[in-house]
């Protein structure tokens, strides 16, 4: 299996009053392609803050991170966005589904972005997939917490991405819609054999993965492997 | 990255991202529409509507001529005057007139009159005024004549009885009231007879030694630019002893009403888009605010920096085009009511047609309008960045520095361009964007400043609500700067509109109040001037002005006799100031018509040698002579040498006694004069017994009635002063619902935050009560620092732009203060009214959306 992350020497920096607040020193770690990997550890820790930066949302003050092969901190911004359209997806906590537009055209954007012809067509089944096929022409303020997320998880998988990020993806919801969502979560990367990256600090959640990292104060505090139940 | 190639998405999927973000944001942008609607309406409206008005007061110019241009001379056309009058097509009409002694049989009474012996034709323009009205008509094809109205009432005439000019009698038609072309007011008008062209041999009065003018009337052909007629052949005319006057010189002569107008009106247009612009600054920076989410999520999805701002970018200039489209359609509909409506008081039939010229404008202009306003808020999409869709607090920008820099440069450009193509002057653009630029920066200050204050002596005894209000005034997306601004600058131009409508309105009121003359004395002679005044006096009028006048002709020009000048062929000098017979006064004092451009107004000649005088513009430069030049002038065979101590630019238009040349006190004192006297009478009826008692006690004695003048002249003022109060109106509405628009738009700032304090338990009296102290402190900050900023504009307008002196009025103070803070405070109320009616989760459900 090749590396599909590789993190080295991260060191994130942020300005704080008078004062300079570290959030993130020496992390190095790297991820297997198909590996699915969780990040966790209590508020504060750094863990959104490292997620940002892997996806390429962030630069690091130093330190590397290749991402599919590609060293992202020399790329400028567009370049960035471009190698997220083709190797990354997200889920978001909020979901953050684009409010103007309907559940089948935000699951298509990712992949009208890459100019695929019959992205909406794509989208329809994609959204059917997760039990989203009478909804597709809902925008999301008429959609349910849940529902919502499925479309994020549609949209995700939309660009058939070669790893994905997934921060807090049950955070919002309550218990019963936030383990189908996992479920479904689990189920479609397994299909499609992406590396997957979940940011929690749910420990059940981070135990389904294959490898669990833990931060405490901005440092790598343990990295374990999770026994196969 | 090899693998990588940019994304695949052309420019169809940007107008679809575009279209799919708009549709379900249109009741957001209708605040943003509305402003570009109402701007290119203003506009279209205000240019189009002013362009018939000039179009109408052209008319109203021709009417004061009879014609679009008359060559005149005092001796027959000569062969090169003819050629030049063939080229132009021959003229129209001709008129040939003298002051002669006419006789009426019936009281065996006579009286200097001036002769007009007209052809079939004339007027071209405007009518002949006669009583009665078939009169104008008849007398040519009866052989009659027409003769002033004043004087068939000092002599008791009445039509049909008949009057004997030189060697032939006529019967009288009619009696006149008004004539185009004899509405100027000069000391050497006397009353006129009208009688057909063809009698005017017959009367035998043609002899060598009259005073003759020869004037041909002539109509313009269509598109014909007298600018540059009068530039071809006015030289060739002069060098042969004629004279070309075109209507221009008449409306010049009206004063620079007429100027000050089209100047108001293009400033009114210009104010109108301005606010325009005003409103879609501040529709897309609080909608580009509430789309910052959206656009970090698009691009961690993978859009570019380019394709984002592209989206909305494409957005905004369709809105631009689409608005610019409705506001040009909504403009000439206000152009075909405008004239619908004010049709009693329009003298022409105004064609309204669609110009395509006008629609394209319109497009244009809502495009490059939405686009350099937006451009602002437009650039913070560029510098999103995709972390802020996580939790995480993205950096703050600082990159957007030298970029916005740019933009605003780019913006000044673009408004200086556009301020330079509607006011037609350089000068008048750079000062005008000028002022807006130093009052953006103050009324940014001022909100710095007030957010600064607060922040500093945060007042923490006060209560919960006034507390929360001001505490809005500075925290995290705090509308502070934007409603400062936008209300600032609202109030800034609508007030510049009430201050510069007043300065024009004062200017219209000017021309006629109780000092203004409507009777004139002419031929008054010294020892008759105390009996004059008494009469006057006993009939209960003011005696207004008494004018002494010593007539005189100029002998020399520096040193050069007349004939001299007369046989250089080279000389360049106007033919008239060296046969005219001036009619000169002399006083210590300038009058309110008159103003020294040049030189130094001397007004005693202490027992100089060379006398120091005052001439007029017109005279200075058709003499040829500066400040320092010497003329002599000959009064009845005595030569008195003078120097040219000071220019005059006198206003023609004014109602009073205006002179070419002007002596200082001490120096005619003793030589041969008469004097015009003036007076106000009340109704016909007090004027007539008046006139009548004078003329039967001082029958030399000339009476000019300038009634019927002062009511045509009080006509155009009245349109005037009508229209600028219609376009002021028009312009402050526009600035008001564009006002309403930038309030209305910080309705989704402060949403949230209600919504929360509700949900934590704030009650409505609290919420309405925290909006109200926030609305009225911005409200009353805004207005304030505006109309002080427009004081200072509108003194600055009045003395360069005006040439007025500025009298500011209270009324932006009393009226517009009090009603933009209301406006400002009711709009703000009205935005928490959906928080207080509804239940907070579906409020923030739908603002969402």
């Amino acid at each position: 299996m090749s590396k599909i992350l590789n993190v080295s020497k991260l060191r994130k920096t942020y300005q704080s009053g008078s004062g300079t607040l570290t959030v993130l020193d020496d992390i190095t770690f790297s991820l297997e392609s198909g590996e699915t990997f969780a990040i966790v550890g209590p508020s504060g820790s750094g863990k959104t803050t490292l997620l940002g930066l892997c996806a390429g949302l962030d630069r690091p003050d130093s330190g590397t991170i290749e991402l599919c092969g590609v060293e992202i901190d020399t790329l400028d911004e567009d370049k960035r966005a471009l190698l997220r359209n083709r190797k990354v997806g997200f889920i978001f906590q909020d979901f953050q589904l684009l409010p103007t537009l309907t559940a089948m055209e935000n699951v298509a954007v990712p992949l009208e972005l890459q100019g695929v012809k019959n992205a909406q067509s794509r989208a329809v089944t994609l959204l059917e997939k997760v039990g989203l096929g009478a909804r597709v022409h809902h925008y999301p303020s008429q959609l349910s917490g849940g529902e919502q997320q499925r479309v994020a998880l549609a949209r995700a998988f939309s660009n058939t991405p070669e790893i994905l990020f997934a921060d807090e993806p049950t955070g919002e919801l309550d218990e019963e819609t936030g383990q189908k969502i996992i479920e479904l979560l689990f189920d479609l990367n397994k299909e499609a054999g992406t590396t997957l990256v979940i940011i929690t600090h749910d420990m059940d959640l981070a135990r389904k993965t294959q490898r669990i990292l833990r931060l405490k104060g901005g440092k790598i505090h343990r990295e374990e492997k999770v026994e196969v139940q | 990255m090899k693998d990588l190639k940019s994304s695949g998405t052309g420019i169809s999927w940007l107008i679809l991202m575009a279209w799919r973000d708009l549709r379900s944001n249109a009741g957001k942008l209708f605040l943003f529409m509305s402003s570009i609607i109402i701007g290119i309406a203003a506009l279209v409206a205000i240019q189009s509507f002013g362009n018939n008005l000039t179009a109408s007061i052209d008319l109203q110019s021709r009417a004061l001529m009879g014609a679009d241009y008359v060559i005149d001379s005092n001796h027959p056309a000569n062969e090169e005057v003819v050629r030049i009058m063939d080229s132009l097509g021959g003229p129209d009409s001709r008129e040939i007139n003298f002051a002669s002694m006419v006789v009426f049989p019936k009281r065996s009474s006579s009286k200097l009159v001036q002769v007009v012996g007209t052809e079939q034709g004339f007027p071209f323009y405007g009518e002949l005024e006669t009583d009665p009205p078939a009169a104008a008509r008849d007398y040519l094809v009866n052989s009659s004549a027409l003769v002033d109205a004043t004087v068939m009432l000092q002599q008791n005439l009445r039509p049909g009885d008949s009057i004997k000019v030189g060697n032939i009698s006529l019967p009288i038609e009619g009696a006149l009231k008004a004539v185009p072309g004899r509405s100027a007011l000069s000391s050497s008008v006397a009353p006129a007879v009208f009688i057909p062209y063809d009698k005017i041999t017959q009367t035998g009065l043609l002899q060598r030694g009259s005073r003759l003018e020869y004037k041909y009337y002539f109509v313009a052909k269509a598109g014909q630019d007298l600018e540059v007629l009068y530039e071809a052949i006015d030289h060739r005319l002069d060098a042969e002893g004629a004279d070309l006057d075109t209507h221009l010189d008449e409306s010049r002569r009206l004063g620079r009403r007429y100027n000050n107008f089209g100047k108001f009106l293009n400033i009114v247009a210009f104010i109108a888009l301005l606010l325009g612009c005003v409103g879609i600054a501040s529709a897309v920076h609080v909608y580009i605010q509430g789309k910052l989410k959206s656009i970090a999520v698009l691009k961690c999805l993978g859009a570019s920096r380019r394709q984002t701002f592209k989206i909305f970018l494409i957005q905004v200039a369709g809105l631009g085009a689409v608005g610019g489209f409705l506001g040009t359609l909504l403009g000439v509909g206000l152009q075909i009511a405008a004239p619908v409506l004010l049709e009693e008081y329009l003298p022409v039939e105004v064609d309204v047609s669609l110009s395509f010229p006008a629609i394209s404008l319109g497009l244009i202009l809502g495009v490059l309008m939405s686009i350099a306003f937006a451009l602002i808020p437009l650039m913070r999409t560029w510098y999103v960045s995709p972390l802020s869709v996580l939790r995480v607090q993205a950096e703050n920008e600082s990159r957007t520095g030298k970029a916005q820099l740019a933009v605003l440069g780019l913006i000044f450009l673009f408004l200086v361009l556009l301020a330079r193509q509607i006011l037609g002057s350089w000068e008048y653009a750079f000062f005008f964007i000028l002022s807006l630029v130093v009052s953006f920066s103050l009324l940014y200050w001022v909100a710095r400043i007030l957010m600064w204050t607060v922040r500093r002596y945060f007042p923490e005894q006060l209560g919960f609500a006034i507390r929360q209000s001001l505490l809005n005034l500075f925290r995290p997306q705090n509308q502070t700067s934007v409603l400062l601004l936008s209300v600032g600058v609202g109030a800034f131009l609508i007030s510049t509109l009430f201050f510069s409508r007043d300065i024009l309105l004062s200017k219209v009121a000017l021309g006629n109040d109780e000092n203004s003359p409507n009777i004139i004395l002419l031929d008054v002679q010294t020892d008759q001037v105390n009996a004059v005044e008494n009469t006057i006096n006993e009939n209960k009028v003011p005696v207004l002005s008494n004018v002494p006048i010593v007539t005189m002709r100029v002998d020399e020009i520096n040193g050069r006799s007349v004939n001299e000048i007369r046989n250089d062929t080279t000389s360049n000098i106007g033919r008239w100031v060296l046969n005219h017979e001036f009619r000169v006064t002399y006083r210590d004092s300038l009058i309110p018509s008159e103003t020294i451009i040049s030189g130094e107004w001397i007004g005693n000649s202490e027992k100089r040698e060379v006398i120091p005088i005052s001439v007029a513009e017109n005279f200075a430069s058709d003499a040829r002579v500066e400040v320092g030049d010497r003329v002599t002038f000959n009064v009845q065979g005595v030569r008195i040498p003078t120097e040219i101590a000071s220019i005059r630019e006198v206003d023609w238009g004014r109602i009073q006694l205006n002179f070419s040349v002007l002596f200082p006190k001490g120096v005619l004192e003793d030589a041969p004069k008469f004097h015009v006297v003036s007076t106000r009478t009340g109704g016909d009826e007090s004027s007539a017994i008046l006139q009548r008692e004078l003329v039967s006690k001082y029958p030399n004695v000339s009476i000019i009635d300038l009634r019927q003048i002062l009511s045509l002249l009080e006509g155009i003022l009245e349109k005037i002063g009508l229209v600028i109060r219609f376009m002021a109106l028009l312009s402050i509405l526009t600035g008001i619902i564009v006002l309403i628009g930038a309030v209305r738009t910080s309705k989704y700032q402060r949403i949230r935050e209600s919504v929360l304090l509700r949900t934590l338990g704030a009650k409505n009296s609290q919420l309405l009560r925290i909006s109200f102290y926030e609305y009225a402190f911005l409200g009353v900050l805004g207005s304030l620092t505006g109309i002080l900023l427009s004081l200072v504009g509108s003194f600055l307008l009045a003395r360069f732009v005006f040439e007025e002196p500025f009298v500011p009025s209270a009324e932006p103070f009393l009226i517009l203060l009090p009603l933009l803070t209301l406006l400002v405070i009711a709009i703000g109320m009205l935005n928490s009214r959906s928080v207080l009616n509804s239940p907070p989760l579906q409020i923030l459900r739908s603002e969402n959306r």
